[in-house]
């Protein structure tokens, strides 16, 4: 009998783990935007001195990892399990930095949503007693991700309506036992959907309805309402996704209110060039990690709901012309 | 798996969201993209005749003076490709920067700038014409499809 479950797609863990450490690290982009002074670290260079963007990515996630593990004052050797993911291939930047750091590896992917999906994973291995210290890291890299999804950096394209930038830097959070003031106390993990958008700059229409059904399964299984939340945080809808996501809440007649807002709208507000706002496994990483459990450890926000949010497409699966599916992962974090 | 009727009802529901998605979605800016490309290409354009008229100023014939015009905007395009300039003429003129010769040699510059990394031959050699193939493959295409049928009407 699995006794955490309540409702069809939610968990509740009966010791509630705590968020012990976090660290986050962007990019120059992102350090533009309003959400700068949240992060840990700002890189100006987003080539990180590396010759290779891919490895700049390695280095982001790695610098990520070490802040967090440096906050909390606990070395690599004892921590049970790394659990990351971000958007390359074969999660690759993931088991590179998981090689570096010599601890017990699980690789995920959620594409944009890896960044909740990774902390529910460490959470459950924590709560269950598989681990006293499960680390969490995502990361993504504008030009890593314009390289494997899209076309070449310097190619004369213009931005539709609808675009969408994708975020450089990662975040990574230690999960423990005790030891920190922000609980991760429920998670609801997404179904899939896809409402058969295909255009592939239209990720925040595609996401809106896997956000709909993960915040309107939250809130079913936990008998809560939006109300209930300090904040309603989607990871990277952007401006358009989410004015969607509001009128679909509408429809299921479950409005969200002023706490709602959406982490690609916040991460490159007033950024320009960064379309209808940021994507990537970084974006709702940054806005987790750095902005949110900071003000949750001073106290200004209690009660928060993550969901990140991801378009589960391959470069293949587009150019083959199949839509887009979807998934949204959600985590509560309460003090 | 899914039974028929709930097929057709997926199907009903994709249809009723695409909808109220595209009436949310944001319409391109058609009239500003438009003239925009319009002015911008036309821009590249009179610095190609320009090009053009000063070689043909220094001596050449017209028909001569073409190639050596050609080259010189390939050559300006791969510059301002490698200087990371021409992708932000593209995102301000959209058409208006990738439709002239400019354009396709960035599209040629900018696939082997970022594909260097993977080496010179299963990178760089191997994915320079990612982009610029299909327009070969189509233009020598239609090339060949138009002299055949001016052949075949020669009566």
């Amino acid at each position: 009998m699995a006794t955490r479950r309540i409702g069809r797609s939610t968990v509740r863990f009966a010791a509630p783990p705590v968020i012990v450490s976090a660290g986050t690290v962007a990019g120059p982009m992102e350090s533009r935007g309003p959400m700068a002074r949240w992060f840990d670290e700002v890189v100006p260079d987003d080539m990180f001195g590396e010759r290779s963007a891919e490895k700049a990515e390695r280095r982001f996630m790695g610098d990520a990892v070490k802040i967090a593990l440096t906050q909390a004052a606990v070395q690599p050797e004892q921590v049970d399990y790394f659990i990351a993911g971000d958007l390359l291939n074969q999660v690759i930047t993931a088991s590179f930095t998981a090689e570096d750091l010599g601890m017990p590896f699980i690789g995920v992917y959620g594409a944009c949503s890896t960044s909740a999906q990774s902390l529910t994973v460490a959470s459950a291995l924590v709560d269950a007693g598989f681990a006293d210290l499960a680390l969490a890291a995502t990361s993504s890299h504008y030009q890593t991700a314009e390289r494997q999804f899209r076309y070449p950096i310097e190619l004369n394209i213009q931005r539709k309506s609808t675009s969408q930038y994708t975020a450089t830097g990662a975040g990574a959070v230690l999960v423990g036992r005790s030891g920190g003031k922000v609980k991760i106390t429920e998670a609801t993990v997404g179904r899939v959907i896809d409402m058969g958008t295909k255009d592939p700059n239209q990720m925040g229409p595609a996401m809106a309805p896997a956000a709909a059904e993960t915040i309107f399964s939250h809130l079913a299984d936990t008998g809560r309402d939006p109300g209930f939340y300090d904040v309603i945080i989607t990871g990277d809808l952007g401006s358009v996704g989410s004015q969607i996501l509001l009128e679909l809440m509408q429809r299921r007649g479950v409005p969200l209110g002023d706490n709602y807002a959406d982490g690609g709208v916040m991460l490159f507000q007033g950024v320009r060039g960064t379309g209808v706002g940021g994507s990537g496994c970084a974006c709702s990483a940054l806005i987790m990690d750095g902005f949110v459990w900071k003000r949750m450890c001073e106290g200004e926000i209690r009660r928060a709901l993550i969901v990140a949010t991801g378009a589960l497409l391959s470069p293949l699966s587009w150019q083959q012309g199949e839509s887009v599916p979807c998934i949204a992962n959600a985590v509560t974090l309460q003090v | 798996m899914a039974s028929p009727g709930a097929k057709k009802q997926k199907a009903d529901d994709r249809a009723k969201y695409q909808k109220l998605a595209s009436s949310i979605v944001p319409r391109p800016q058609l009239a500003r993209n438009i003239a925009v490309a319009f002015v911008v290409g036309g821009l590249i354009c009179a610095l190609g005749q320009a090009v053009m008229n000063a070689f043909i100023a220094s001596g050449m014939t017209g028909d001569e003076a073409t190639a050596p015009t050609l080259a010189t905007m390939i050559l300006i395009g791969v510059v301002l490709t490698g200087l990371s300039v021409y992708h932000h003429i593209g995102e301000f003129a959209g058409a208006g920067a990738a439709v002239p010769i400019t354009g396709f040699a960035n599209t040629v510059a900018a696939a082997a700038m970022d594909f260097k990394r993977e080496g010179y031959i299963l990178g760089m050699g191997a994915k320079m014409f990612i982009i610029a193939g299909p327009v070969l493959v189509y233009g020598i295409l239609a090339g060949v499809t138009v002299a055949l049928i001016k052949w075949l009407s020669r009566g």
